[in-house]
Order: structure tokens, then sequence, then C-alpha cells
């Protein structure tokens, strides 16, 4: 299924209603997806401002995610919907919970990006591990919006399985941060402040995953949470064989 | 045409079925109303039977007790067993099958007689109540399943045609399950009814298929959704789909019944 058909009901009413909720949050997928990307910059350039600005999006994204839920609650009201647009209403609620959790996550990264400006200016350590995850990271939100925009499941899998390595490499730099720390007692201050970065980057990436999945879900109604990739890939093919 | 799949996807068989319907086809004069349905109805359980106006629907469930026979230009092919047994045996008399299978009709038809005698006439006429006092606790059980003990207790003897088309259809379920059918079949029932009287009906409805066998043709996709087990889609005389209930509501498998039960234009 290329398409959930939402414009398609009898009820003009409905398609609009829909058509709303799918853009709306795809409007706070953007919104949040920019606060990573600015949060990110501003921790690798040290920029206080931009720091500051990404902490006041959180309001507005805490607003959104509101409305959003409002408006998902209406539908179930005065729809009852079923079958795909149930699956639609419900990937909505649960994917704007993530995004305000990866907000939240966005707004950490920037409080850390405060703190080491305020610290004086940027420590080497650990800037190589950042800017690689961020990279992956960043990629990971921007192609779970995709896939829920397009309805693309091949690329919600490759979220899944993009958050499994950054996951790895999340394990590996907290190692090789460590052992900074170990070997220079004084850059513990700054290297904590890399180190809880990453570990919101890390989270922000399970956020995207659980986007992901919840894409799948939407188009072909298979809960694919706690299961590992191959064994998704095996019960995607066996679904649409059936069909 | 040749693209349409001609089979029906999902689950039409079950293990146990108490009703076997194989290869049903019906027609009405020349015109064909059910095409070719293969469908087990399971024991103990409900079955919702769901699908635009005009699809078969009734007509179907009208094969199952052989309600058809009634109207002279129906003729019904293929074969429809009931625990094994053809019920479209030529030799067999369909009272006693009719006894076994009860039906409950969409537009409430109270027999023109008191409200007790309505509930009580089945049991009279096959021979389940001996005494007054027997049949006295029948009607009594039947009419409180049904939710209306308590709005007719005081005017049994009134006649049923006097009640309200919400209370005439279960006066008319009362009756319906005063027999102790083995199978229920519903056309509709809730259609002239209030939320609060649609409730009872469900609530009776999960009652009874611990014990008996529901077929339910709705229009509701809510009450489809709410007390069927199995839900059996039918689109221009044909069985589109049959699957587990909470599967066709979530994540249906023809694009014909997703088309339906969201509402979107087939
Ligand atoms: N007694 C009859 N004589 C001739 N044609 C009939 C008769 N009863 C039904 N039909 C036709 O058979 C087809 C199926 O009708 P049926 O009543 O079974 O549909 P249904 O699915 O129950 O519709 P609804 O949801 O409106 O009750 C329709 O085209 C209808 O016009
Ligand atoms: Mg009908």
């Amino acid at each position: 299924m290329d398409n959930l058909h939402i414009d398609q009901h009898i009820s003009q009413q409905f398609n609009s209603d829909l058509e709303h909720l799918r853009t709306h949050l795809l409007e706070l997928g953007g919104m949040v997806e920019a606060q990573v990307v600015d949060a990110v910059k501003a921790i690798e350039t040290a920029d206080g401002n931009l720091a500051e600005r990404v902490l006041q999006t959180e309001q507005e994204v805490d607003r959104r995610e509101i409305a959003l839920d409002r408006e998902c609650t209406l539908i179930l009201a005065r729809r009852q919907p079923a079958a795909s647009d149930l699956r639609l209403v419900l990937m909505v609620t649960k994917t704007t919970h993530d995004l305000e959790r990866m907000g939240d996550e966005a707004d950490k990264i920037a409080k850390m990006a405060i703190a080491i400006n305020e610290d004086g200016g940027a420590s080497p350590r650990g800037y190589v591990e950042l800017r690689h995850i961020a990279t992956n990271v960043i990629k990971m939100v921007n192609a779970c919006l995709d896939a829920f925009a397009r309805y693309d499941v091949a690329q919600a899998i490759k979220v899944v399985r993009d958050d499994a390595l950054v996951d790895m490499e999340y394990r590996t730099a907290l190692r090789e941060l460590i052992t900074y720390m170990m070997e220079d007692p004084r850059s513990i201050t700054r290297v904590m402040n890399i180190l809880w970065a990453l570990r919101a980057l890390e989270r922000i990436g399970d956020h995207a995953r659980n986007i992901a999945e919840n894409v799948i879900y939407m188009v072909h109604g298979l809960d694919v949470r706690h299961i590992p990739i191959a064994e998704i890939e095996n019960r995607l093919a066996a679904q649409i064989k059936n069909l | 045409m040749t693209t349409k799949r001609e089979t029906t996807v999902g689950t039409p068989f079950v293990e146990t079925p108490k009703l076997a319907v194989r290869d049903v086809n019906v027609f009405y004069g020349t015109k064909q109303a059910v095409f070719a349905v293969n469908l087990d109805i399971a024991k103990n359980q409900v079955i919702a039977m769901i699908g635009p106006s005009g699809c078969g629907k009734s007509t179907f469930l009208r094969c199952l007790n052989r309600m058809n026979d009634t109207i002279e230009s129906c003729r019904v092919e293929g074969s429809i067993k009931l625990d094994g047994m053809d019920i479209y045996e030529s030799k067999l008399d369909v009272v006693p099958l009719r006894a076994r299978i009860g039906m409950v009709f969409q537009k409430p038809n109270p027999f023109p007689k008191s409200i007790f005698d309505n509930v009580a006439y089945g049991p009279k006429i096959h021979g389940l109540a001996g005494r007054r006092a027997d049949l006295e606790e029948i009607v009594e059980t039947s009419l409180r399943r049904a939710g209306l003990w308590d709005e007719v207790k005081d005017r049994l003897a009134s006649p049923g045609t006097g009640l309200s088309g919400g209370q005439q259809q279960r006066l008319c379920i009362a009756r319906s399950i005063a027999i102790s059918p083995e199978v229920i079949l519903m056309d509709e029932p809730c259609s002239a009814l209030d939320p609060i009287a649609t409730a009872k009906i469900e609530e009776l409805i999960a009652e009874l298929s611990q014990n008996f066998t529901i077929a339910i043709v709705t229009h509701s996709m809510q009450q489809a959704a709410r007390v069927s087990d199995r839900t059996a889609y039918f689109h221009l005389g044909k069985l589109i789909e049959v699957n587990e209930t909470q599967k066709v509501f979530t994540n249906p498998d023809h694009e014909l019944t997703e088309a339906y039960i969201t509402g979107r234009i087939g």
C-alpha cells in the first residue's frame, strides 16, 4: 500500500480532519527536527544564542502536542475510525508523544551547549564521536518523518536498522570518553557534558525508531515492537504474500 | 471481472462448525442475489454479517433456517448442514428445524396476542412446558433476558402490538429465545432501539453466545465490532472476506472490506 487513501471517505469533513492531522504531525515533526539540528550545531560551535533559541521552541512544541492530542480525541469520539483510519490516528497519538520527547532531548543538548559555552568554549575531546553520531541520528529523524509522509515501509525498516547501529556507536563512544576522563581527570566536567549530549542523541534515535515502527503499524497493521529486524522482514514478506 | 478475486479471503472455515455452508447460490426468479458462498458458522460463537444495503445479507441469513422457502420466487442451490445434517433435505420438516434455528427480524413482528402469549406460544406448540407454572417461568426468564421484564411485568395480558417499537423488538427476542434454539439468526435486531435497549440486547447476545450460536446482520460497524467473534463482509452478493472481528476492524485483508468499514467510496 503506497497510500492510505485518506481523501476517499464519503464524508468530506472526515477527509479533511485526517488530512489536517497528517499535516499537523508533519509540522510538529519539522519543528522538532530543526530543534535537534540546531541543538547539535549549537554544541559543535559552542553557540549559546542558538542554544537559547532551541529552548524557546519547547513551548511551541508542547502546545502543538496538546493540540494534536485533542484532534485525535475528537476524531476517535466523532468518527470511531476503523482499520487504516484507526491505525493512522493511533500512530499520530504515539508519534506526537515521541516527537515531544525528542524535543526534550534536544533541549538537554542545548543546555549542554550553554554549559560548554560558559565553560569557555569547545574541548576537542569527544567531538568526533558527537559529530558522527549526530549525523546518523539527524538522518534517522528526517527519514522516519519522510517514511510517515510517504507511507514508506522500506525507509522505516532502514531507520529501525540504523538505530541498532547508533546504539552500538554510542556504547563505543561511551567507552572512549570514559578512557579520556580516566587519563585526564581535569577534563571530566567538559567530557561529561559531551557524554550527556551523546546520551540525548541516542535517546532521540530510539524515538525515531519508535516512529518508524509506528509507520510500519500504520501501513501494514503489524506491531513490530520488540521484534528482531530479520523477523520483522519475514512477517512483512508473509503478510504481503497473503494479500 | 477476470482481475477480481473470486474466492473469499481470510478464514471462512473453522474446526467445529455448527452450520457448514457450501457453494450456496440464491436466486429470486432469474436474478441471482447470492453467489457461491462457502462459510462455516462456528459453534457457540457470534458471527456478524456486514455489507452495503442490497448485498444479500438478509437473503443469506434466511437460507440458514429455510425462511426463503416462504418466498415464492426464491430458489436456493448448494448445501447447508446443521451439525452435519443437510437442512435442505427434501423430507426434512421445517417446523422443528426453525425451533432449532430461531430468527429475529429487522422489523418487530409480534403476534396480535397478549405479551404473555407472544412468548408462551413457542414453548406451548413445541411442548416445552407442561404446567402453567413452567410456562410462566419460561415467559418471565425470557422477558428478563431480553431486558423487557421490568417494563411489562404489570401488563402481561395487554397486546404485544401495543408496545413501542423497541419494546416490540425485545418482545420478539424474548419470543425467539423462549424455545431455547441452538442457533439464533438476527437481522438488524437493534435498528429500532435506543442506545440503552441496544446495550441490553448486546449484553444478551454476549450471554447467549456461551451456549448458543448466533449470526447477526447489522449495519452498525460498532455493533459488529462489539458483539461478534468473527465478521463476514458481503459485497454484491459475494462473500468477500471472513476473519476474526478484531482483525477485520483493525487490519482487514480485502480492500473492499477496508473501504466499507472506513466509510470510503468502494
Ligand atoms: N423477495 C424478493 N424478491 C425479489 N428480490 C429480492 C427479494 N428480497 C431481496 N431481493 C433482492 O435481493 C438482493 C439482496 O437483498 P437482501 O434483502 O438480501 O439485501 P440486504 O443485504 O439484506 O440489504 P439491507 O441491508 O438493505 O437489508 C437485492 O438486490 C434485493 O433487491
Ligand atoms: Mg437486510
